[in-house]
């Protein structure tokens, strides 16, 4: 087999930190993999849902637990920024607002845009009388 | 010297299907984008959310299929994203390929769970 000679994406730690680096990697990869993870808590909820009102009063008090708390927050937090960076990706995708300060304006609004729906959300969710 | 062209000899060496995947990460973005913002405006703005508000919610056709889709295309593009990360972080044929097929077939086990899930509460009794 010669797949171990195959050329791979360099380390990322060769490269000079830069903003778009930052935001694709750090914000819309980690996220999204954050969101995987949140991919089997809505599994979760849908079975305890399904299995009937004594499994998801269980699922109901974890949730709604600290460690539930946090983590529902960090998914949430998690589904804006890739929300929201994923927007941008798919406007670069079609060749738009690549140039430099485009691009650094639009990182700008991407995290903005986000912290303000991640709040939103987190005010929704955790509102008194809420689910969570 | 070798007699083969420096075409013959790197070709089938580097990735296949690059485009394809490419592409089908892009429409399943799309897709989770409206069904994303559905799940959250859906969950969001509602006003009860136990066990009874939601499987009322849940058992509607249309919330039931929205459901169902969301996490369909969830698990694809879940996959789809993993499968990027594994490919350029872990290096190591063997573990490359445990960690992508583990991904697949858990996403597969994760979707058919939460499917089946939404079509119990959708075809079942009201609670």
């Amino acid at each position: 087999m010669t797949s171990d000679t195959r050329p791979l994406s360099p380390h990322l730690q060769v490269y000079r930190r830069t903003y778009n680096m930052v935001l694709s990697v750090l914000l819309h990869r980690a996220a999204g993999v954050v969101l995987s993870a949140g991919f089997i808590a809505l599994t979760v909820w849908l079975a305890a849902l399904a299995a009937g009102r004594a499994s998801y009063a269980e699922f109901a008090a974890l949730a709604a637990s600290t460690p539930g708390r946090i983590a529902l927050a960090g998914v949430a937090a998690a589904f804006w920024f890739h929300f929201c960076t994923g927007l941008r990706h798919l406007a670069f995708d079609t060749g738009r607002g690549l140039e430099r300060h485009a691009a650094r304006r639009s990182a700008l609004v991407a995290v903005l845009a986000a912290l303000v729906l991640t709040a939103l959300t987190l005010a929704a969710i955790f509102a008194p009388g809420g689910a969570a | 010297m070798s007699l083969r062209s420096p075409l013959g000899a790197v070709l089938g060496l580097g990735t296949s299907g690059g485009t394809h995947h490419w592409w089908r990460q892009r429409v399943s973005a799309v897709l989770l984008a409206l069904l994303g913002l559905w799940f959250m405006a859906a969950l969001g703005l509602a006003p009860h959310r136990d066990y009874t508000a939601l499987h009322l919610w849940l058992q509607a056709p249309l919330q039931a299929v929205l459901m169902i889709l969301f996490v369909a295309v969830s698990a694809y593009h879940s996959v789809l994203g993993l499968s990027v990360v594994i490919e350029d972080y872990v290096h190591g044929a063997a573990l490359k390929t445990a960690m992508l097929l583990s991904v697949q077939l858990a996403h597969l086990v994760l979707g058919a769970t939460a499917a089946f899930a939404v079509l119990k509460i959708a075809l079942g009794s009201a609670a």
